[in-house]
C-alpha cells in the first residue's frame, strides 16, 4: 500500500556544527604554560596535534571551546602567551603520549621514560645523572643544563626547551618528581 | 666524501662546514672546538674514529648552533638544498635537527636531481621528519631505538610524542613493530633497531640480532645510540655494505660498553674512549 507511505523530504545539506577551535603556537613548550593556565581557569581543553597546514613535524596546539574564544584570547594576551593563529576545527587532532615507564637500577638510580625521552636520577641525592633519547636539537642543550643538578635546582624542560622532545622530557621529569619528591 | 650533518647545542653558532678533526675534549670543525655531548658531537666523533682506524679520509662536518629555536636547523636545510649536488658527497648522515617537513622535502628534491645520489643515513630529528613526511624510501639506513621504533610502527604519528598508546605498549614485541614499520612504508632498506636486543633488518626481514654482552646500564646513558649511528656512517664510508656496517657497529658498541663498565651516571665520552679497543676485539671475533 504505497498510498500511505510518507513522501521523502529532499535532504537538506548537512552543515558541520563547528564548536571547537585550535590555538596554534610557535613552540610546543609554550603550550605547557597555556595548558596549565586554561585548566586552572576551568576551561575544557585538550592538547593536540595541529591540522596538516600548520605542521612542521614538531608541533603542539590547544583545542578549546569556540564559544570561549574572546575570553581565552584576552587571557592569553594579558599573560603574553600569544598564539600565532586561532582556527576553527572539525576534526580531532592526536593527543601526545602521556604513558611513562620506570626502571630501577638497584635502589640507587631511577630511569623514567616518556615517549622517546629518558631521565635518570640518583634517588639518594636527587641529582639528575643522565638524559637520553630524543631527536630535536634542544635535547643536547637540555642535557647540558640539567645534568649534575638536583631535581629542584635544574630548570624545567618547559622553561628552557622548545620542542616536543622537551614536552616529553617534562612529562618524564614530572613523573620522576612524583616518584622521588623534588 | 662522508658528510655528517646536524645542529649543536650552542646559541648563535653560525653554519660551519669543514673536515672533522679529533681533539682531546671532542671534535674540531673549521677551527671551532665542539665538546662531546650526546647528539651530533658524539656521532661525529664515533664516525671519525672509525675513519681513522680504517685509514680513510676523515668526514666533513656541517653544523650550526640550535637550542630548539630553529635558526641553525633552517640554515642547515637551506644550505643542503642549495649546494648538495656540488659537494661531492657519497655518504650523508643527517642527525639532530628541528623537524621541518617543507625544508626537508626541499633537500630531498635536490637529492633527486643528483646524478649519483649519496647513501643516506638518518637518525634523531632527521629520521622523525623523514617518517612524518612519508619519505623513508629516499633513505638507506634508519637507526631507531625502541621508543622510535614504536613511532615508525605508527603510521599516524608525526613525532614520537604522538605515538598511540596501544603501539607504545607493543614495545615488548619488536618484530611486530618492525613488521608494521615496513608495512607502512616507514622503514629503510637496512634498519638498525637499538635496544636490549639489537635488531638488524634488511628489506623487511630481521637478518641479525645482537644480545651479548648485555650491559643494562647503557640504556640511561645519553649518546650511546649516537655512537652506533656514527660508526655505521664511518663503516659505510670505508666501503662496508650498510648491513655489514650495522653488524659491526652494534657489536662494537656493546664491546665498548663492556670495557667502560658503566653505571647509569656514566657519560658517553667514557664509552667513546673504548671504541678503538672494542673495534679491534670485534674484528677478531668476526674474523674481519
Amino acid at each position: 500500500m504505497n498510498w500511505f507511505k510518507k513522501k521523502k523530504k529532499p535532504q537538506e545539506p548537512q552543515h558541520e556544527n563547528v564548536t571547537r577551535g585550535l590555538l596554534i603556537f610557535a613552540h610546543p613548550t609554550t603550550v605547557i604554560a597555556v595548558e596549565e593556565l586554561l585548566r586552572d581557569e576551568g576551561y575544557k581543553i585538550r592538547v593536540v596535534s595541529p591540522p596538516p597546514a600548520y605542521r612542521t613535524g614538531c608541533d603542539l596546539s590547544v583545542e578549546f571551546p569556540l564559544e570561549a574564544e574572546a575570553a581565552i584570547t584576552e587571557l592569553l594576551n594579558a599573560t603574553k602567551l600569544h598564539p600565532i593563529d586561532v582556527v576553527p576545527i572539525t576534526t580531532e587532532g592526536m593527543e601526545p603520549l602521556h604513558f611513562v615507564r620506570k626502571k630501577w637500577y638497584g635502589s640507587k638510580y631511577l630511569m623514567v621514560r616518556a615517549a622517546n625521552m629518558k631521565i635518570t636520577v640518583d634517588a639518594e641525592t636527587k641529582i639528575i645523572v643522565n638524559i637520553s633519547g630524543g631527536g630535536c636539537p634542544d635535547v643536547p642543550y637540555l642535557a647540558t643544563t640539567m645534568i649534575g643538578k638536583r631535581l629542584d635546582e635544574a630548570p624545567a624542560p618547559d622553561e628552557v626547551g622548545f620542542s616536543l622532545c622537551a614536552y616529553s622530557l617534562n612529562t618524564a621529569r614530572e613523573e620522576m618528581i612524583r616518584e622521588l619528591g623534588a | 666524501m662522508l658528510l655528517l650533518v646536524g645542529a649543536v647545542p650552542a646559541d648563535r653558532l653560525p653554519l660551519l662546514i669543514g673536515p672533522v678533526s679529533l681533539s682531546e675534549r671532542g671534535i674540531k670543525i673549521d677551527g671551532h672546538e665542539l665538546h662531546i655531548n650526546r647528539g651530533n658531537e658524539a656521532m661525529m666523533k664515533a664516525a671519525s674514529l672509525i675513519c681513522q682506524e680504517y685509514g680513510v679520509e676523515m668526514p666533513v662536518g656541517m653544523v650550526a648552533g640550535d637550542i630548539g629555536k630553529r635558526e641553525g636547523s633552517t640554515a642547515i636545510y637551506n644550505h643542503l638544498a642549495a649546494n648538495l649536488p656540488t659537494m661531492g658527497v657519497n655518504v650523508m648522515t643527517m642527525h639532530y635537527v628541528m623537524p621541518d617537513l617543507k625544508l626537508n622535502k626541499k633537500v630531498l628534491a635536490t637529492v633527486a636531481t643528483m646524478h649519483e645520489k649519496p647513501l643516506m643515513i638518518a637518525d634523531a630529528g632527521s629520521m622523525y621528519v623523514a617518517k612524518a613526511g612519508g619519505d623513508a624510501k629516499y633513505y638507506d639506513v634508519f637507526t631507531p631505538d625502541i621508543g622510535e621504533a614504536t613511532f615508525l610502527a605508527d603510521e599516524k604519528a608525526d613525532h614520537p610524542a604522538y605515538t598511540r598508546g596501544f603501539i607504545f605498549n607493543m614495545e615488548d614485541d619488536v618484530p611486530e613493530l618492525i613488521r608494521r614499520a615496513y608495512a607502512g612504508g616507514n622503514a629503510t632498506k637496512t634498519m638498525f633497531v637499538k635496544g636490549a636486543v639489537d635488531y638488524i633488518c634488511q628489506d623487511g626481514e630481521i637478518v641479525d640480532t645482537i644480545r651479548e654482552p648485555s650491559i643494562e646500564t647503557m640504556e640511561p646513558i645519553g649518546g650511546t645510540g649516537d655512537l652506533i649511528t656514527g660508526m655505521i656512517s664511518g663503516l659505510m664510508h670505508a666501503g662496508r655494505s650498510p648491513l655489514l656496517a650495522c653488524r659491526i657497529a652494534g657489536r662494537v658498541n656493546r664491546a665498548a660498553g663492556e670495557l667502560a663498565n658503566p653505571t647509569p651516571a656514566t657519560q658517553v665520552e667514557e664509552i667513546l674512549r673504548c671504541l678503538p679497543k672494542a673495534l679491534e676485539k670485534v674484528h677478531k671475533e668476526l674474523g674481519l
